[in-house]
């Protein structure tokens, strides 16, 4: 093993092996990703693997929108096949209020390029012939989101990383940080120390820990989230669908399988990934009233995975004070697939040139000391 | 037979070929992880048929014993059952 390393990325997700390459590509050498388990599986390896830019606060909208045009470039750039598709979100309401909100949305994410509407429910079912649209009263709508497959993502830009001599690090965990006059100088594994002087904390649903072995205490907190698949069918819809109201979004993958998941605003936090019962009865009675065609097709299979969750749903991103070599990209709550790409080149300029862009400036923890957050309300 | 003739997981096409890939290609070691990226053992038998016969040829082409590997995690539900049925469930039943 390498005892030194002049990046040591803590964690292979997305958010890590999408750093790792994008290091890489702008000529740093001898960076390190280490994984206590292996890539993608933490968060990475259990979500749904959604993009979209339909978001309410600026800031997700630009990261969003930048990292779907990284996104479909990907397979190209990295010579893997990602199984990205852009079928669509359809964004359903279900209230006046859930109007009013989306009739905002679409206006600021208009104005910002985005090319999303708010249609009526008659015509959703030209989108999905198959939905109930009873209780309906609207949907936005924006083509060109979508979803690639997170564990082909993750293994694409791992694989491209490798190739281009970042050190992959398995089965070993970071237990420990050694810091002196608040510039850290090594990290410690179970396998062993290695000496550096940058870290970045990846970890997921594990990064409050990750941080805090140096003291710190960011207001970062996991929660469960669940989710399904059925058996593979033929098409039936090709947008992921997702209810506020409901808290319940669905996709049918490419291979024919649909994915459902839900979260519950009222579990508290914990690091439990195991799936429940409860969660199963909930969801299929949900989707089967929002797409009845379901009721016949079989699951096969449920788990679950953590989102880390920050109080405005926004990630905190960059160096955390007094350390400026101790760098965070974590508390994505429930949307860190879609940033990653664009993120990883983010921290990268900070990384390499020391540049500080107004993306990151807007995610640093620092605006938790202030009180007036712009809240992301569309977080399913 | 060859190896791109033994059908290792029946719903995802995979043959015995394709886990020898996975393991030296691209440097996979468990069944959770060729789960994952070649989504053998994520059909209809879930891996409780194909998951041991992967153990077993990761066990054989990197020489690690078959007790020491971890099992793969099984994930409900054990059979598969439609979505009306788990929807009709009521407390209490
Ligand atoms: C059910 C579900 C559905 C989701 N759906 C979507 C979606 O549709 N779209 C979307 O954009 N996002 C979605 N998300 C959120 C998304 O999964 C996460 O935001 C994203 O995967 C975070 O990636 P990451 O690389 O930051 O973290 P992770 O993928 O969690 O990676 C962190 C890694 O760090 C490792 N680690 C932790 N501690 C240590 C340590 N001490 N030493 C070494 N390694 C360590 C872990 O093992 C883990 O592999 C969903 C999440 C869940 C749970
Ligand atoms: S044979 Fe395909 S999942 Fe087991």
């Amino acid at each position: 093993m390498n005892k030194k390393a002049s990046v040591v990325i803590i964690g292979g997700g997305i958010n890590g092996c999408a750093l790792a390459y994008e290091l890489a590509k702008k000529g740093v050498k001898d960076v390190m990703v280490i994984e206590k388990n292996f890539l993608a599986s933490g968060s990475t390896g259990r979500c749904g693997g959604g993009f979209r830019q339909q978001w309410s606060t600026p800031m997700n909208i630009k990261f969003a929108m930048e990292s779907v045009d990284i996104f479909s470039r990907l397979d190209e750039e990295l010579q893997y096949k990602t199984e990205y598709y852009q079928g669509g979100y359809l964004i359903l309401a279900y209230t006046p209020e859930e109007i009013r909100q989306f009739e905002k949305n679409v206006r600021l994410q208009r104005e910002m390029g985005l090319d999303v509407r708010l249609i009526e429910p008659k015509e959703c079912l030209k989108i999905v012939p198959d939905l109930n649209i009873d209780g309906v009263l609207g949907a936005t709508y924006c083509k060109s989101d979508g979803h690639a497959n997170p564990f082909y993502v993750t293994q694409a830009y791992a694989k491209k990383a490798k190739e281009m001599g970042v050190q992959f690090l398995l089965d070993t965990e970071v237990i420990a940080i050694d810091s002196h006059n608040d510039r850290i100088t090594a990290v410690q594994t179970d396998k062993g120390k290695i000496m550096t002087d940058t870290v970045v904390n990846a970890a997921g649903g594990h990064a409050h820990l990750v941080s805090s072995m140096l003291g710190l205490d960011i207001p970062v907190k996991p929660y469960r989230h669940e989710i399904l698949v059925t058996e593979p069918v033929n098409r039936i819809f090709d947008p992921m669908i997702i209810s506020f109201h409901y808290h319940i979004y669905m996709r049918q993958e490419l291979n024919g399988g649909i994915l459902m998941g839900q979260g519950d605003p009222n579990e508290p936090s914990s690091f439990n990934v195991e799936g429940s019962f409860d969660f199963i009865n909930q969801v299929c009675k949900k989707g089967m009233k929002i797409m009845p065609v379901l009721e016949n097709i079989s699951v096969v299979r449920q788990w679950a995975g953590l989102y880390a969750v920050t109080p405005d749903a926004q990630p905190i991103l960059g160096p955390v004070p007094p350390f400026d070599n101790f760098i965070h990209i974590v508390g994505f709550s429930g949307h860190g697939f879609m940033l990653a790409p664009r993120v990883a080149q983010h921290i990268t300029d900070y990384i390499v040139d020391n540049k500080l862009s107004d993306e990151i400036k807007n995610c640093s923890i620092d605006r938790f000391k202030n009180m007036d957050l712009d809240v992301d309300v569309n977080v399913v | 037979m060859k190896d791109d003739q033994i059908i290792i997981c029946r719903c995802e096409d995979g043959t015995l070929a394709d886990v020898k890939d996975a393991i030296h290609r691209l440097g996979l070691r468990s069944v959770e992880e060729i789960k994952r990226v070649k989504r053998f053992g994520m059909g209809h038998c879930q891996g409780k048929t194909c998951g041991k016969l992967i153990s077993q040829i990761i066990s054989r082409e990197l020489n690690i014993s078959y007790e020491d590997m971890a099992p793969a995690t099984t994930r409900q539900p054990a059979k598969a059952v439609s979505v009306k049925e788990f929807a009709s469930y009521q407390e209490g039943n």
